[in-house]
C-alpha cells in the first residue's frame, strides 16, 4: 500500500501512544539502567554460581516445556482441525481455558493435583508450562491444519506413501510456519515464566524472572538484580528479532477455508476418542482436584478482604482493558495509514515483550517516587503497568484487520461524496469492531492474571486477586490453602465458560454469515 | 443501535488518541492518620491503639507488607518519600540494609531509659528504636525423641550426625528472617571459611529447606499443628511457650524443646521513615510502641520479650522460656558486607 488512505491522521495517531510508552515503560526501564547498571554487576552475575544454576534451569525447563507443549498439543490439534465431530467445541474450550487462567492459578491446581513428592519439583513447574501452553499450539497451528486439502493426503497415500511419511512431506511442511511461530511463543512464555515458578518452585527453583524478583526484593540486592534483567531483556531481544525476521518471510493466510469433515473411518474414531479424553481429562482433572480441596474455603471466600481483592482485580481489569486496547488501536491504525517504514513502530510494540513484567514493576517502582511523580502508590499505576504488558497483544489483533480492509471500499465511499472522517466511521471502524472486543477481552483476561509487575506494585489495601492466591497459600494451614483452591476453581469455572461461550457464538456467526 | 456504539467507540478513540487526562490531588486535612509499616507477623491485640488516638488525637493504621525482608525492601526502594510514617520489624539481620538505604531519621524517645544498653550496641545514632528481641534456636519435638529413644540435638555439630538423617527441617535464610539468623548462627559458629563444609554435609544429612518458617513450623514439623514428617525445626525460644498457651486441650507440659547452643540473637526495631509529613507524631507513636502497655502486650500476641524493662511479662509465657546464655551473634556490618555473597554461595551448595 504506496498511498495512506488517511495521510493527515497517520502521524499525530503515534502521538499519545509513543508518550505513554516513553513515560511508562521507557522511563522506568531507562532508570533502571541508570540506577543498577555496571561492568562490575555484569561480570558478577555472568560468574555467579547462583546464577549460572538459575540460568541453567530456565534454559533447560524451557526446552523441555516447549518440546512437551508441541508433543501433547499436536494431536489434539490434529483431531480439531481435520474432523467436525459432536463436542468438538467443548474440547476447544477445555483446552484453551487454561491459556487465560492466571499463571498462579494452573500452578495452584497443579498443586492440588499432584502428590506431595512432586510439590516444588522441576517436574511441578514443566507440567504447568505443558497445561497452560498446549492452548497457544492448538490455537495457532489448526487454521493451518485445517485449511490443508485432504486430497494432498489422498493422492500422496494413492502413490504408496507411509501415514508418517505423508505428514512429513505435505502436511508438516504446510503447517511450518504457524508451528514455528507458536512454538517461538511457548518458548518465550516458558522462559520468561514467574507466576507458576513463584507457587510450585518453592526455595530450590528459580527461573532469570523470579530471581529478579528474589534478588529485588527479598535480598535487596539491586544491582544484581537489574544486571539479571538487563541479560534477560538482551537475549529477548535477540530472540524476537529473529521471531519477527522469521514472520516477515513467512506468509499468512489471509482467507481460511476450513477441510475439517466428519470422521468417516473407524480409525478416525479412535483417535478422535482417544485424544479426546486424555486431553480432556489433563484439563479437567486439575479442576477437580482444586474443586475438591476447595471444600472447607467456600466460607471464608467472601470474607471482606478476598471480595475486595476480587473487586480490586475486576476494576484493574477494565481500566487496564481500555487504556491497553485505546494505545493499542491508535498504534494499529498508525502503522496501518502509514507509507512510512514500520520497523520503529514494529520494535515499539514488541519492548513490553522484551522489557518483563517483574522488570516493568521494578522500574515504575523505583521511577515515580518523587513528588510531584509519586505515582508508585497511586491506585492506577497497577492497571497502567498492566496495560503496558496488553498493547502488542493489542496491536497484534488489531493492525491484521485494519490492513486488510479493501482500499476499494473507502474509494467507494469517496465516490459517493463521503469526507474522510465519515468514511473511517462508516468503512474501518464497523471493520475493527470485532478485533477491539477480542482486544479488550484478552487485554482484561491479562491483567487478571498479571502477577509480576503487580508482585512490586501491590499493597496490603488493593491486591489483586492472583497476589491474594499467592498469599493465602504461603501461609500455613489448611483453611488459608482452603480458600486459595476455592479462588482458583472460580476463576477456573470461568473460564472454560468463557471460552465456551465465545466458541459457539462464533461458530453461530460464521453458519450464518 | 448498531451505529450508535460505533460512534461511541469512535468517540471514545478520538478523545483518547488526542489524549488529555487530568489528575487531581487529594488534599489532606483533618485528623492526622499515621501510617504504620509492618510485616505480616506484626498482630497485636486489636484496638491497641485506641489508648494513644485517645491520647493524642492521632489515629493509627497498619499496613502490612509481606515479610520482614520485603517490607524492608519496599521501604529502602522507596527511602525518602515513603509509602508510611513509622516501620515495625526491621530485625538486627537486616540492619544494615536499612542504614545502606538511608531510610529512617534519628529519634531518641523517651523511653530508651528503660532498656537494657546492650540493646543500642549496634545504633549509636539512634537511627531506629528497638522495640522487642529474641533468640532463633533449634526446636525438637519431645514426644518423637522419647518414642525413639533416642536423645534431642544440644548443638549444631550434632545435626551432621548420622543419629539426625533426614529429621532437621529449615526455612530458607533467602526468603525467610529466621531463616536468615539460623545461616548466621552457623556462620558465627564454625567461621567464614567454615560453613560451607557444614552445609554441604547438613545438605548430605538430608536437611529439608522450605520457603518460610510458617512452612517449616507449622506444616514440616512434627511438634507442631501439622504433625508434619520432621521432629528437628528451626524456631524461636519462645516456640515452646506458644505451643502450650494455644494447646487444646490445655497442657502445663511444653511438647517442644530448645537446643540451648544452637541460638541467634535477634533484635527487633522500628523507625520514623525519612520524609513523613507528620514526623511529630511519628514521634509520640515510637514512644507509643515502647511504652509499658505496649511493651506488655508483645510477649503473648507475638512471642518476644519486651525492650521496656517496667513491662509486664505474663507468668504463662516466663514459665516455658528461657534466654540462652550465650547466644550466637555477628556484627552487623559484617553481615552487610557478606551477605548476598554468602546466600548467593549458600544456594550454590544447598541446590546443587
Amino acid at each position: 500500500m504506496l498511498v495512506s488512505p488517511y495521510p493527515k491522521t497517520s502521524h499525530w495517531l503515534l502521538v499519545v501512544p509513543a508518550l505513554f510508552l516513553a513515560v511508562f515503560l521507557a522511563l522506568p526501564f531507562g532508570v533502571i539502567v541508570y540506577r543498577g547498571a555496571s561492568i562490575d554487576a555484569f561480570v558478577d552475575s555472568i560468574t555467579n554460581s547462583n546464577l549460572q544454576r538459575v540460568a541453567w534451569f530456565t534454559f533447560w525447563q524451557t526446552v523441555i516445556s516447549t518440546v512437551l507443549t508441541v508433543v501433547f498439543a499436536l494431536p489434539v490439534t490434529y483431531i480439531v482441525s481435520r474432523f467436525r465431530f459432536r463436542g468438538r467445541n467443548a474440547l476447544l474450550a477445555l483446552i484453551t481455558a487454561p491459556f487465560l487462567l492466571p499463571t498462579v492459578v494452573v500452578g495452584t491446581s497443579l498443586l492440588a493435583l499432584l502428590p506431595q513428592q512432586l510439590h516444588y519439583t522441576a517436574i511441578s513447574i514443566i507440567a504447568a508450562h505443558v497445561l497452560f501452553n498446549v492452548a497457544v499450539v492448538v490455537r495457532v497451528v489448526m487454521p493451518s491444519w485445517a485449511h490443508i486439502s485432504p486430497e494432498l493426503a489422498y493422492a500422496a497415500h494413492t502413490l504408496g506413501a507411509s501415514t508418517f511419511r505423508t505428514f512429513r512431506t505435505i502436511t508438516f511442511p504446510l503447517i511450518r510456519p504457524a508451528l514455528g511461530f507458536a512454538t517461538t511463543a511457548v518458548a518465550l512464555f516458558c522462559f520468561t515464566s514467574f507466576g507458576a515458578v513463584r507457587i510450585l518452585g518453592g526455595p530450590a527453583f528459580s527461573t532469570l524472572e523470579t530471581e529478579i524478583y528474589f534478588r529485588a526484593v527479598q535480598l535487596g540486592d539491586l544491582d544484581g538484580a537489574v544486571a539479571i534483567s538487563l541479560i534477560q531483556t538482551l537475549f529477548l531481544a535477540i530472540v524476537l528479532y529473529a521471531w519477527m525476521r522469521w514472520t516477515r518471510t513467512s506468509s499468512t493466510l489471509a482467507v481460511v477455508h476450513s477441510h475439517a469433515a466428519s470422521p468417516s473411518r473407524t480409525s478416525h474414531w479412535v483417535a478422535i476418542i482417544i485424544v479426546g479424553f486424555a486431553s480432556a481429562t489433563a484439563v479437567i482433572a486439575p479442576l477437580i482436584a482444586v474443586a475438591y480441596r476447595s471444600a472447607t474455603g467456600w466460607s471464608q471466600v467472601w470474607s471482606r478482604s478476598t471480595a475486595s481483592s476480587l473487586f480490586v482485580s475486576v476494576r484493574y481489569a477494565i481500566i487496564s482493558a481500555i487504556i491497553a486496547t485505546l494505545i493499542g488501536t491508535c498504534i494499529a491504525l498508525a502503522v496501518a495509514y502509514s507509507t512510512t517504514s514500520t520497523r520503529v513502530i514494529e520494535l515499539i510494540t514488541s519492548l513490553p515483550l522484551m522489557i518483563s513484567a517483574v522488570t516493568i514493576g521494578l522500574g515504575v517502582l523505583i521511577t515515580f517516587d518523587t513528588s510531584p511523580y509519586a505515582f508508585r502508590s497511586a491506585w492506577w499505576i497497577t492497571p497502567i503497568a498492566h496495560s503496558l504488558i496488553a498493547i502488542p497483544l493489542v496491536v497484534r489483533i488489531v493492525l491484521p484487520l485494519v490492513q486488510t480492509i479493501p482500499q476499494s471500499l473507502r474509494d467507494a465511499a469517496a465516490t459517493l461524496g463521503s469526507r474522510p472522517r465519515v468514511q473511517w466511521l462508516t468503512v474501518d471502524l464497523p471493520l475493527m469492531r470485532r478485533g477491539i472486543a477480542t482486544a479488550l477481552a484478552l487485554s482484561a483476561a491479562v491483567s487478571i492474571g498479571e502477577f509480576g509487575a503487580t508482585s512490586f506494585l501491590t499493597r496490603q489495601s488493593n491486591e489483586t486477586l492472583p497476589v491474594t492466591i499467592a498469599r493465602l497459600l504461603s501461609r500455613p494451614g489448611e483453611s488459608q490453602h482452603a480458600q486459595a483452591y476455592a479462588l482458583a476453581t472460580l476463576f477456573f469455572v470461568f473460564s472454560i465458560g468463557a471460552v465456551f461461550i465465545a466458541e459457539v457464538t462464533r461458530n453461530k456467526r460464521n453458519i450464518t454469515s | 443501535m448498531k451505529r450508535f456504539t460505533a460512534l461511541a467507540l469512535a468517540a471514545i478513540l478520538l478523545a483518547a488518541c488526542s489524549g488529555s487526562s487530568s489528575e487531581t490531588e487529594q488534599s489532606t486535612a483533618g485528623p492526622v492518620t499515621l501510617k504504620l509499616l509492618a510485616h505480616d507477623s506484626f498482630t497485636p491485640t486489636e484496638g491497641i491503639f485506641d489508648a494513644f488516638t485517645e491520647a493524642t488525637g492521632v489515629m493509627v493504621e497498619i499496613v502490612r507488607g509481606g515479610d520482614a525482608g520485603e517490607l524492608l525492601t519496599k521501604a529502602a526502594l522507596t527511602a525518602g518519600t515513603p509509602e508510611g510514617d513509622v516501620l515495625w520489624g526491621v530485625d538486627n539481620t537486616l540492619l544494615s540494609r536499612a542504614f545502606d538505604a538511608d531510610m529512617f531519621d534519628s529519634y531518641q524517645s523517651v523511653n530508651l531509659s528503660t532498656m537494657d544498653p546492650s540493646l543500642m550496641r549496634n545504633i549509636p545514632g539512634h537511627e531506629v528504636t528497638p522495640v522487642d528481641f529474641g533468640d532463633v534456636c533449634i526446636n525438637y519435638d519431645i514426644a518423637w525423641f522419647t518414642d525413639n529413644d533416642i536423645s534431642p540435638p544440644m548443638t549444631l555439630d550434632a545435626l551432621i550426625n548420622k543419629t539426625y538423617a533426614n529429621l532437621l527441617v529449615v526455612p530458607s535464610p533467602i526468603s525467610s528472617s529466621p531463616g536468615l539468623a539460623f545461616f548466621l548462627a552457623t556462620v558465627a559458629e564454625f567461621g567464614e571459611d567454615g560453613w560451607q563444609d557444614y552445609w554441604t554435609q547438613l545438605r548430605a544429612n538430608g536437611v529439608l529447606v522450605v520457603d518460610g518458617w510458617t512452612q517449616a513450623y507449622s506444616t514440616e514439623f512434627s511438634g507442631s499443628s501439622g504433625k508434619g514428617d520432621r521432629p528437628i525445626v528451626v524456631s524461636y525460644s519462645s516456640s515452646p511457650a506458644a505451643e502450650v498457651l494455644f494447646a487444646d486441650p490445655p497442657t502445663e507440659v511444653a511438647p517442644t524443646g530448645v537446643a540451648p547452643f544452637t541460638c541467634f540473637a535477634q533484635i527487633e526495631y522500628a523507625g520514623i521513615l525519612r520524609g513523613t509529613k507528620h514526623k511529630a507524631e511519628a514521634q509520640l507513636l515510637i514512644d507509643y510502641l515502647t511504652d509499658v502497655a505496649f511493651q506488655s502486650d508483645l510477649p503473648l500476641t507475638q512471642f518476644v520479650f519486651p525492650v521496656n524493662s517496667n513491662a509486664v511479662i505474663p507468668e504463662s509465657f516466663s514459665r516455658y522460656i528461657s534466654r540462652p546464655e550465650n547466644p550466637l551473634s555477628i556484627e552487623h556490618n559484617v553481615i552487610a558486607e557478606n551477605r548476598v555473597a554468602w546466600l548467593d554461595e549458600w544456594s550454590s551448595i544447598v541446590f546443587k
